[in-house]
């Protein structure tokens, strides 16, 4: 167990390392930061200064240096269409993509398992049937699709939700629902394939045998069972989410990391992309190494090579 | 005359063998007709389309659909076909995913190979580089690569391959590993045949399935991928007729000008759900092994 838990962080080490690298490289070797922030119109003399302004006249290893000094310190430079620190900008940020991540998470889980089982209990009728429906569309339809979608139909046509921005809990549901939707379908397809294993098993057998009602088997013998393997892939879905709402962050005019991650892209702000780039892989690695070692915990079957 | 008939009969029931091997198969029809629609529709583009998918046209702006016979799926802002839109949409999704989805099995399955057979460092290194590219979100690698190089076709196409490689790496490998000791490696090996021939003619033609397997699981992830890529506008120029852009295009105007975002969406969920079950009638059909209930 030791073992599994010291080489998983070593390779969520490995993972952020390689990140870091890739996001130091695209701003150092690509293009020229200095003659991004000058603008074509100014002389070589003022290039030159800026150039030893921002130390970018260094060798390439001492800026690696100064870059993973900074990183440590979580310093990523200005941003340079706002003018103030990336790292606020970042934290500004954090509790929006926190918010939204987390409700679709908790809506997935909410109705994704109920329909699973649902599902699985009354095999081949017109649950199962719209269960797998649902299931089977969340996975194929692009979410930013889904998210235009809802905009027109209970935004624009119904006027129920409001469609725009974050504030109180009616800006959050359609954001939500869309984004979970995905990992919503997950569970219900997962749900119900570990349900319907588990009620073919012997114990569940036996519990009918005994004369136990149906109500009884199911709630009380199968479900617990049942539900271990969607929870494990719940855990691994939360990582994706964090992660997975740019394009959500950007239909519903969120204000969250994807959508300055995306604001940084379009104007090369490099600042605001390493910081934001580097939070989102951050999270994603973290989360995925604690659902990692909490399975192995749960479940001691689980290999350690 | 005889002979005639014998001919005749063996042949007929050669053929009602054909199609009950062809029924046994089960094959999933509407997927598959969706598919050959798609890939129709990407090869004959300029023939099938009747217009330019670039050409503005300022006077024919904002038809609904169904309205003209000229424009059957009607125009979008700036007056350029839908229809003909739609169908260029399709080469770009197919080209896209092709490209990006050999490159990814090509490199993922050299890799695997070498890891698999050689072990040791090679199998290492391989594999936590596949561990690093799983370990992380695709949508935050295209935006490296596109901070990195620019917005570009061959850009997606990279991003796809980076996050791509590591499954068929993977898999690849857990293949290899159950193979290389098997007698048949052994004895070609006290033949004296050369390691990369082992790989190629005794190892490699035993990972067919597998390989197959992974593509066809992977086709819609990789076209979702693109679609989404398109949409942030990390892919190619705006106004090129991808289904992604179209949708980002109509997302402005979705209160009057309905029909933009809505019909390419439409496309990328038909086709990724045709590919979606199609993939798993191929991963029923070849790996047993692989099934879930």
């Amino acid at each position: 167990m030791q073992r599994f838990i010291f080489i998983r962080l070593g390779q969520a080490a490995l993972t952020l390392w390689l990140l870091s690298l890739a996001v130091f490289l695209s701003v150092h070797l690509t293009g020229d930061p200095a003659a991004y922030l000058l603008g074509p119109e100014l002389g070589s003399h003022e290039y030159e200064q800026l150039k030893k302004n921002l130390g970018l006249d260094r060798p390439l290893v001492v800026q690696y240096g100064d870059f993973m000094w900074d990183l440590a310190r979580a310093d990523f430079g200005r941003s340079a269409i706002k003018g103030i620190p990336a790292r606020d900008l970042l934290l500004q940020r954090i509790p929006a993509t926190l918010e939204l991540a987390l409700s679709a998470f908790a809506l997935s889980i909410i109705f994704g398992i109920p329909l699973g089982i649902l599902s699985a209990v009354k095999r081949d009728t017109i649950f199962d049937t719209a269960g797998k429906l649902f299931a089977v569309v969340g996975i194929a339809a692009p979410s930013f699709w889904i998210a235009i979608m809802g905009i027109l139909l209970f935004g624009a046509i119904l006027g129920w939700l409001p469609t725009f921005g974050r504030g109180g809990v009616d800006h959050l549901i359609l954001p939500a629902l869309v984004l979970g939707w995905a990992s919503m379908a997950g569970m219900v397809r997962l749900g119900r394939s570990s349900m319907l294993e588990v009620l073919d098993s012997e114990y569940v057998k036996f519990a009918r045998i005994k004369g136990l009602s149906e109500r009884i088997v199911i709630w009380k013998h199968a479900l617990k069972n049942a539900v271990i393997p969607v929870l494990t892939f719940g855990g691994l879905t939360l990582a994706g989410l964090l992660n997975g709402s740019v394009a959500i962050e950007v239909v519903f005019a969120w204000p969250g990391i994807g959508r300055l991650m995306l604001q940084g892209i379009q104007t090369r702000d490099f600042p605001v992309v390493q910081a934001t780039v580097l939070a989102a892989g951050f999270f994603y690695v973290f989360t995925a190494l604690v659902v990692d070692i909490l399975y192995a915990y749960v479940n001691p079957r689980i290999r350690y090579d | 005359m005889a002979s005639e008939l014998t001919l005749s009969t063996s042949e007929t029931a050669k053929s009602v063998g054909l199609v009950r091997k062809i029924r046994q198969l089960r094959l999933p029809w509407l997927p598959i007709i969706v598919m050959f629609v798609l890939l129709v529709c990407a090869a004959l583009a300029p023939v099938l389309a009747n217009s330019d998918p670039r050409a503005v046209n300022m006077v024919d702006r904002r038809i609904a659909p169904f309205e003209t016979m000229s424009h059957p799926l009607g125009t979008d802002i700036v007056g350029r076909d839908m229809m003909t839109r739609l169908i260029y949409g399709a080469r770009t999704t197919v080209l896209i995913s092709l490209v990006a989805l050999a490159t990814g099995a090509i490199v993922g399955s050299v890799l695997g190979l070498i890891a698999g057979y050689q072990g040791g460092w090679a199998d290492v290194l391989i594999m936590r580089l596949a561990d690093a590219a799983l370990g992380f979100p695709t949508v935050l690698v295209a935006m490296i690569i596109v901070t990195l190089l620019g917005a570009g076709m061959e850009n997606i196409v990279l991003a796809v391959v980076i996050t791509v490689w590591a499954r068929f790496a993977r898999m690849i490998r857990g293949d290899v590993l159950g193979l290389r000791d098997l007698d048949f490696v052994t004895s070609a090996k006290i033949a004296g045949v050369s390691t990369p021939m082992i790989i190629a003619r005794h190892i490699f033609p035993n990972t067919v399935n597998t390989l197959m397997v992974i593509t066809s699981l992977q086709v819609g992830q990789v076209i979702l991928l693109e679609a989404s890529l398109s949409f942030l506008g990390l892919g190619l120029p705006p106004g090129a007729p991808a289904w992604g852009i179209m949708v980002s295009e109509g997302r402005t105007v979705i209160l009057e000008v309905w029909w933009l975002s809505l019909l390419p969406g439409m496309a990328i969920t038909i086709v990724v759900l045709a590919f979606n079950f199609f993939g798993d009638w191929v991963r029923d059909t070849l790996d047993p092994k692989l099934r879930r209930s």
